[in-house]
This record gives C-alpha cells, sequence and structure tokens, in this order.
C-alpha cells in the first residue's frame, strides 16, 4: 500500500496554511453560524442565571443531569490530545505526524468547555470562587481540600494547562513559517510568539527531546484526571452504581474511546473542508480504527465487569437500580442505544478493511460512539440519582429542559468555533512534522515491490 | 574593548553543500560558537558535522517537581490546619486527600519548569539580529557566521566555494 505523496517543503506550507494564510470561503459563514450558536447560549445562561436553576429539569432528588453528563463527556474528548499526542511520540509511531496538533487542539478547547459546565451547573457562577481557588477570604475559610469536588478543578487545571503548554512548545517552529510569510501586524504577531526561533541544531534538539519529555509528564496527567472526575461519583457512598472501585479506569479508557473517536471526526473534517488529501490519509483512519478496536473492545469489557458485579452481591438496592437503568422506561431505551452506538455497530464494523479505509463510514461510526458515550454517562449519573434512598419521598423524574438542550449546543458550538478561529491563524497540521516525515520515508524496492519504508535515529 | 562581528548568512539549496560550508568553517579554525547551522526542518544529528548540542532540560522537571510538592504539602496542611474540623473522627490531615492535591501540584509545576527549560536551553526568545532569511523555512539551507571585522572576504569565499546560491550579510 502506497498512498503519500512526496511534497517539498514550499508545497507543504503552500498547503498545510491554506487555512491560515487564505481564508476558506466557507470558513465565515461556518464561525457565522457557529458563534450564533454561541451567543444563544450565552443568552440562555443569562436567563438561567437571572431565573435561577429552576428553568432545567433538575429537582429532587436528580440534582446532577445533563450539565454534569456533559461535563464527563467534554473531559472524555480531552483525552484524544494526550492519548494520540504523547503515547504515540514516545512510541515513534509514524503514523501520528498529521494527528497530533487537532488531537492536541481538541484536548484544549474541550477542557475549556467542560470547565464551564460546573459553573453553569452552579447557578450561582460567582459564588464558585469561594468553592476553588485558594484565596484566604473573611474569616479564614479555605477551600476544603478533602472534597473531590476540589480535586477536580485542581486536576483539571493541572492537565488544561500542561496541554496548552504542550501545544505551544509544538507549535514554535510553525509559528516561525507563518512569521517568515506575512507581513504587517500578523508578521508582528506571528514573531512576537515564534520568540524569534530560527532553527537551529539545538533547537531541533530541544524540540525533540520535549516532545518526549513533555509526553511522559503528560500521561500520568492524563489518566489521573478522568480517575479523579470518576471519583466525584465513586467515593460517594450511598448512590447505587457510583461507589465503584473500578471506576477510575473504566472512566479513562471510556474517555480514551470518546476521544479517539472524536479525533477521527475532527480528521475527516479536516480533510474535507482543507482538502488535505496529501496529509490526512485512509492509512491513518485504518490506523485509528484499529486503535479503537483495541480502546473500544477494552471499555466494553470494563462496562461488563462493572454490570456482572454489582449484580453478583445481590443486594436489593443495587439489583433495583441495574433494573432501572436497563428495563425501565425510557432508560432500557437509552441503555439498548448506548451499547449498539458505542460499542454493537462500530466496533465489528471496523473489524473490516473497507470500512478503516473509508473516511464517511469512520466519520459517522466515530460520531455514533460519541452519541454512545454521552449516553452512557447519563446513564450513570441519572437513573442512580432518580432512586438515591428510599426515604426521599419525591420520585422526580427528570428530562432535560430547553435551557439544558441549549447549553449542550453552546458547548459543541463553543469547540467548534474555537477550532476554526484556531485554523484561521495557526496550522492544524504540523508542518514541520510533515516535512520530517518526508525527510526519513522513502521508497525501497525489495525484488520487483516497492514499498514505503521509515529511518529512524538511533536514539 | 569586545570586538564587533558581522553576521553572514550562505544560502544552500543541497544539505551536502551546506555540510561542506560547515567543514570549510571548521578548517578555517573558526570557533564553533561563531556558526550555526539553520534549517526549516529537524534534520538527524550531525547531518552538517556541526556539534552535537548539550543540554540539562532533565534537571527542570525534576526541580520544578520539588517546588510543587513543596508548596502542595504547604497548601494541603497549612488550609486544613488553619480550620481545623474534625470530620468523623478522622484526623484533621487527611493524607489521601493532601496526597491527590499534591500529586496534581507536583506534575503541574514539573510541566511548567519543563517548559521553562525548553525555552531557556533553546536560547529562546532570542530577537537577535543575525543574517536570516525567509527561505529557510522553505527548505534551503542556512549557514550564518558571526566574523570579526577583516575576515568577512574569506568567510565569504568559504561559504560560496561551498556552492552557496547567495550571500546575505547583516
Amino acid at each position: 500500500m502506497q498512498q503519500r505523496r512526496q511534497l517539498n517543503e514550499i508545497a507543504v506550507n503552500r498547503e498545510l496554511l491554506n487555512g491560515a494564510l487564505d481564508t476558506p470561503a466557507w470558513w465565515k459563514w461556518a464561525v457565522i453560524g457557529l458563534a450564533s450558536v454561541v451567543i444563544m447560549g450565552l443568552v440562555v445562561f443569562g436567563f438561567q442565571t437571572n431565573r435561577g436553576l429552576g428553568v432545567t429539569g433538575l429537582s429532587r432528588p436528580v440534582f446532577w443531569g445533563a450539565y454534569i453528563t456533559t461535563f464527563v463527556f467534554w473531559v472524555g474528548i480531552s483525552h484524544a490530545g494526550i492519548m494520540i499526542s504523547a503515547i504515540l511520540r514516545l512510541t515513534q509511531a509514524e503514523w501520528r505526524r498529521p494527528v497530533t496538533r487537532a488531537a492536541e487542539l481538541l484536548t484544549v478547547f474541550s477542557l475549556l468547555t467542560a470547565l464551564s459546565f460546573p459553573l453553569i451547573h452552579a447557578g450561582r457562577p460567582w459564588r464558585i470562587i469561594y468553592w476553588i481557588l485558594p484565596y484566604d477570604y473573611a474569616r479564614g475559610i479555605w477551600p476544603n481540600i478533602r472534597s473531590p469536588l476540589i480535586w477536580d478543578p485542581v486536576a483539571i487545571g493541572t492537565y488544561l494547562t500542561g496541554s496548552t503548554l504542550f501545544l505551544y512548545v509544538a507549535l514554535l517552529p510553525d509559528l516561525a513559517v507563518l512569521r517568515d510569510r506575512t507581513v504587517g501586524w500578523r508578521h508582528a504577531f506571528y514573531t512576537m510568539l515564534a520568540l524569534g526561533w530560527r532553527g537551529n541544531p539545538r533547537q531541533w534538539k530541544l524540540q525533540t527531546v520535549s516532545g518526549i519529555l513533555l509526553s511522559a509528564l503528560m500521561l500520568p496527567i492524563f489518566v489521573s484526571v478522568h480517575s479523579i472526575v470518576s471519583w466525584d461519583f465513586a467515593v460517594t457512598p450511598g448512590v447505587e452504581g457510583w461507589n465503584s472501585t473500578i471506576f477510575a479506569p473504566y472512566f479513562v479508557i471510556g474517555a480514551i474511546h470518546s476521544g479517539v473517536s472524536a479525533v477521527v471526526t475532527m480528521m475527516a473534517l479536516m480533510r474535507w473542508l482543507w482538502k488535505w488529501d496529501n496529509f490526512i490519509r485512509p492509512e491513518h483512519f485504518d490506523a485509528l480504527a484499529r486503535l479503537l478496536i483495541v480502546v473500544g473492545t477494552a471499555w466494553f469489557g470494563f462496562t461488563l465487569v462493572e454490570i456482572l458485579f454489582s449484580l453478583y452481591t445481590l443486594e436489593g438496592s443495587e439489583l433495583a437500580f441495574r433494573d432501572v437503568q436497563a428495563f425501565q422506561w425510557p432508560w432500557s431505551f437509552f441503555f439498548v442505544s448506548f451499547m449498539m452506538l458505542a460499542f454493537f455497530i462500530p466496533v465489528p464494523m471496523w473489524l473490516f478493511k473497507s470500512v478503516r479505509n473509508s473516511i464517511p463510514l469512520m466519520f459517522w461510526t466515530s460520531i455514533m460512539v460519541n452519541i454512545g458515550m454521552w449516553l452512557e454517562r447519563f446513564l450513570i449519573i441519572v437513573p442512580a440519582l432518580s432512586r438515591k434512598t428510599p426515604f426521599v419521598y419525591t420520585y422526580g423524574e427528570y428530562s432535560p429542559s430547553m435551557v439544558e438542550f441549549a447549553m449542550m449546543a453552546w458547548s459543541l458550538a463553543f469547540v467548534g468555533m474555537n477550532m476554526l478561529l484556531f485554523a484561521r491563524f495557526f496550522p492544524l497540521v504540523p508542518l514541520f512534522e510533515s516535512k520530517e516525515s518526508q525527510i526519513f520515508t522513502m521508497d525501497m524496492k525489495i525484488g520487483r515491490a516497492t514499498i514505503p519504508a521509515v529511518l529512524r535515529e538511533q536514539e | 574593548m569586545a570586538m564587533s562581528k558581522v553576521s553572514i548568512l550562505g544560502l544552500y539549496e543541497d544539505p551536502e553543500d551546506g555540510a561542506r560550508a560547515m567543514d570549510g568553517l571548521h578548517r578555517a579554525g573558526m570557533d564553533p560558537n561563531d556558526f550555526d547551522v539553520l534549517t526549516g526542518t529537524p534534520y538527524p544529528e550531525g547531518a552538517f558535522g556541526e556539534h552535537v548540542p548539550q543540554h540539562r532540560l532533565f534537571r527542570f522537571p525534576l526541580f520544578g517537581a520539588m517546588i510543587g510538592f513543596t508548596l502542595a504539602i504547604l497548601f494541603t496542611a497549612g488550609t486544613q490546619l488553619a480550620w481545623p474540623i474534625v470530620t468523623g473522627g478522622k484526623p484533621i490531615l487527611a493524607i489521601p486527600a493532601m496526597l491527590i492535591i499534591t500529586y496534581e501540584m507536583t506534575m503541574l509545576f514539573a510541566v511548567i519548569m519543563t517548559v521553562v527549560g525548553i525555552l531557556l536551553e533553546s536560547r529562546l526568545p532570542n530577537f537577535s539580529t543575525s543574517a536570516y532569511d525567509t527561505r529557510i523555512t522553505e527548505g534551503l539551507i542556512g549557514v550564518v557566521v558571526a566574523v570579526e571585522a577583516g575576515r568577512e572576504e574569506e568567510i565569504e569565499g568559504i561559504l560560496r566555494g561551498a556552492g552557496a546560491m547567495e550571500i546575505i550579510r547583516a
């Protein structure tokens, strides 16, 4: 199989900077469309702040609903960046090259969106400052570090800071390319950001070492973040289905499943919108699909273990919760949908090479996974709360209100709009990685066969 | 008083020519700190016969981790001692909770210091006015030399002799 095309540096610059230097016609309309949804979300948030959380579907005993589900969902998506970027960098997987930046970027914007949801959910967002920030207010009261609700912002803050720095360091050589191709205020902007990068051997060596070192540092953070998010639930003893020791790895593997799927969605969009056929090729989708088969199957294994061990105890409350979750309307519908969308439809499909190499099919199956994974989080959170304790006499049925749907739409538009704005100023595919790939890849003739070979420096 | 230096850049299309220019500068007895090769792509180490750069990047995350760990212990222990509430008969200093915050802060400062280290070891920011050409990020190889006044012609001769397509003086 040979899908790669040899391009010189001028051609790589021209093709990969077509989003940053020449704005495609569709870009403006896409940004206007997404910005409209973002503005609508802000108006709805203003309305909710003014009227209070009564405008949502939240009510006793379900106080965590679509907002917290969406928070967990976006934290999950954020695991794409480090999973793809760090692990593939450390293992020197050649096919990582066009994927890494988009994945890192998705991490940053997903985390920003995820962080917004506890604020939205709080109802009175200005009071959050008392809850999180380590600032000694009146009466000497500090945030309670024993609460998992404090661990969350600390972990996510660390991940967001680390991911942003990781993204910036890897962007430095490309900023120099942009600096050299622009004039006026944009030149001044890129000159400032590129910090005087010149591309000498010392800078390139540090760039290579930093990729590996930062990957190694980010990996343990990446594992800790979704573990800590899972502990928001798992350290709560009174809610059936939550107090589980398996939650940390279960959430991490689920996050990777949804995160890598989101990268597939994004790569398909990048290929279609910016016509980067020379860089984002079917072989990349094939590799990601193979990875997803492993991750998806591992995640499904955890799901089974989680359900089987809860049934094994034969405790009445646990059995009743599982009954609600899987057999009572409407949860049964969501349960079947989640299983089909997150595993039973996409994973068997990815076993076929024709599917793995079909970009439209990869696009739709990856979207399927993420709808399924949102439902998974919803099914963990809401049915468990809706029958929290027999002494609560208001077993309210929860369904998200239009306000909550609007805020979910806002989150999708917010991530999409930020990605497009980023693409207007910076390359979504790393230029220097693509150029390095051209140097280190060659066609080898063995007998009558010509195969693509990747050279690697000895460490 | 230090003698002022002129910056001269030779541009090459072929990496082999760039390597020959570097060899020529070595032979002319130039101080290795006074010349460098500039590329738009990370070439394999030693491709131009340049000195393999040494760095101390690995110390930075260690230093950052130590700062983060210390600050985290002070923060987690200090805040609990500042408002000592006994919860469920458990000790004031809740070690498991402290461990989580301490872990995150240790990693946070390790990452921040690593990035500081990357910039410092890469000698960035550096807005020097030495010779440069924007075609370097289009694939040309640049060999930049800081030359003492009086040796400009000699160095330009070496750069041209190696096949420079253009010589630029800053």
